[in-house]
């Protein structure tokens, strides 16, 4: 019989040393890391009080729920869950459209071609990254301290998150533009405001919108689920029906979630390519 | 050197100038059009999400005393000329802390793992049947379009108060994330050092390991490390619904109108936030470096 036997194993040995012969550092270094995050995870396991029994008493409870969940019934208050997946709706809309308008001036402020000094920049980004550090649930409940129980909290806790998200995401927008035509609006005799409204909003513009419309998009998510914490909308419903376990209209409202979310990612998807062009979205 | 500009005769110019006003106006009204719907869309939003800008102007004194407010010390000092005083439960909030990072851990890792395996059977170009990929990719999809939290407060009635639920709420919220980017990465992969290892007589499961597997880890290590970042972020609130780590500290401190220690919390999170991500961007910035360089 021939075949690979016949192959010189030797001679590739000792071609290809550092396939065959690794150092020891190079070949532990994997299972190393391997062991490591497994010794975590199990460190983990056992301070998070996972015990084999609660798990599969969990699980045995999920069944029963899911069980329980069908099937998916509004009951009597279809109209109240409708008003609040609408109230969702507005919020998200609201929310991410306030942050855009506050945060493009701002941006042009933490971009590097506008403001060349960093010692400008550096508190205006901080500041930005700090608003983004907070989540928006967070945000929820200082607004809710502010103006009281329902959907306008909602709408400013949207509002101030995403105008951190914004202001980062457009500044590096603004960034990325191209020079040339600011130069020659400043060839021309424009001030430094023609600069900009001459020169870089064209261009940014389109990108700003894109990035708009998709923020509406999965704000929808974040906005079903502020009401958890009393911010309006249909997480305020979904929670309470949590809480007094009527799980048929628990399966109903994660049902109107399902399709509110898919409707609203495929018109904005559909709006994203109208405005800037189905190559540019990638 | 002088330049003439030629100055066209009055007719041409004028036939030039409506051509020009024709073309632009179409554009304008479409971009009218688009306004006004927005607007109108606004205005729809506004009624619908109850917005009262006299509530706003009354209240909004409220926002700024509440900053006021949280960064103001029992004695009626500001926070920061007494740090002991200020962050004076630090021992407790840094436990807290350790536990939502451990929960976004374990969370990330489990949620990582049920990616790994489920991805080849959603990507197109690995999936052994159609209707396998159909279902796998269903569930995916079901599993990160229902926010995390919403799975924590189920998971917290069936397994009962504490971590556990967070950990497998964002267990399950990660798997539906990462599995559609693994998958996308898969879709991405060269196919020829699969057919290779097919043509040896491979089964299914070697031609993953050998041939797609190498290829893909570097990607999945990025996007596991991006999930981990925003996991940390979600783990802090999911104490909100009772599901472990320091949201729980916050949501009481908030209620109870414990002013300076909610500002205490907030800034160990931010700091937290941001250590891990600096951290993050170094190790992927790492992973990829040393991708390049190969």
């Amino acid at each position: 019989m021939t075949g690979p036997q016949q192959v010189d194993t030797a001679q590739i040995r000792a071609r290809y040393p550092d396939v065959f012969d690794r150092p020891a550092s190079a070949r532990l270094a994997t299972p190393a890391m391997i062991v490591a995050a497994f010794a975590i995870l199990v460190y983990g396991l056992v301070d998070l009080d996972f015990s084999p029994s609660r798990f599969f008493a969990g699980l045995s409870q999920l069944g029963w729920i899911s069980l329980m969940m069908i099937p998916p019934d509004p009951g009597s208050s279809l109209p109240v869950y409708l008003k609040a997946l609408g109230e969702t709706l507005s919020i998200a809309l609201l929310g991410t459209t306030l942050a855009a308008v506050f945060a493009l001036p701002v941006s042009l402020l933490a971009a590097r071609n506008i403001v060349p000094s960093k010692i400008l920049r550096f508190p205006i980004r901080r500041f930005l990254d700090s608003i983004r550090g907070v989540d928006t649930l967070i945000w929820a409940l200082v607004w809710i301290n502010v103006v009281g129980l329902g959907p306008f909290a909602g709408v400013l806790a949207i509002a101030v998150s995403d105008f951190g998200a914004f202001g980062k995401l457009f500044s590096e927008a603004i960034e990325g533009a191209d020079q040339k035509q600011v130069e020659g609006i400043r060839a021309s005799g424009g001030s430094p405001l023609h600069e900009i409204r001459f020169g870089l909003l064209p261009q940014v513009l389109p990108v700003i919108a894109g990035q708009v419309l998709y923020f509406i998009e999965s704000n929808t998510r974040s906005a079903t689920i502020i009401g958890i914490v009393g911010a309006g909308g249909i997480g305020l419903q979904l929670a309470e029906q949590i809480r007094v376990l009527e799980w048929q209209k628990v399966s109903f409202l994660i049902l109107m979630i399902l399709v509110a979310v898919a409707a609203i990612d495929f018109v904005s998807s559909k709006l994203r390519f109208a405005i800037i062009g189905r190559r540019a979205v990638a | 050197m002088t330049i003439a500009v030629s100055i066209l005769p009055e007719q041409q110019l004028a036939a030039l100038n409506a051509a020009y006003g024709q073309a632009v106006a179409r554009r304008r009204w479409r971009l009218l059009f688009g306004a006004a719907v927005f607007a109108a869309a606004l205005l729809l939003a506004a009624i619908g999400a109850e917005v009262n800008l006299r509530t706003l102007f009354t209240y909004f004194g409220n926002f700024v005393s509440y900053f006021d407010r949280i960064f103001t010390l029992d004695n009626g000092q500001r926070v920061w000329t007494d740090f002991g005083e200020w962050l004076w439960g630090w021992r407790k909030w840094l436990k807290m802390l350790g536990e939502t990072l451990l929960i976004s851990y374990v969370g990330t890792l489990i949620g990582a793992t049920f990616a790994f395996v489920l991805n080849f059977f959603a990507a197109e170009n690995t999936s052994p049947a159609p209707w396998l990929r159909f279902v796998v990719r269903r569930l995916l999809e079901f599993a990160r379009t229902v926010p995390g939290i919403v799975f924590a407060l189920i998971f917290v009635i069936a397994f009962g108060l504490g971590p556990m639920a967070g950990v497998l709420a964002i267990a399950i919220h990660s798997t539906g994330a990462l599995g559609k980017l693994f998958s996308e990465i898969v879709e991405n992969a060269d196919m020829k050092p699969v057919e290779g290892v097919r043509s040896t007589g491979a089964s299914w499961l070697s031609c993953m390991r050998f041939a797609i597997v190498p290829q893909v880890t570097a990607g999945y290590a990025s996007y596991a490390l991006l999930r981990f970042e925003i996991n940390v972020r979600e783990a802090s609130v999911m104490g909100f619904v009772g599901a472990g780590g320091i949201g729980q500290e916050l949501v009481v401190a908030i209620r109870k109108f414990y002013y300076s220690d909610v500002s205490a919390i907030l800034l160990t999170i931010i700091v937290t936030v941001f250590i891990i991500d600096i951290a993050t961007g170094w190790l992927r910035g790492r992973l990829f470096g040393k991708e390049a360089r190969r």
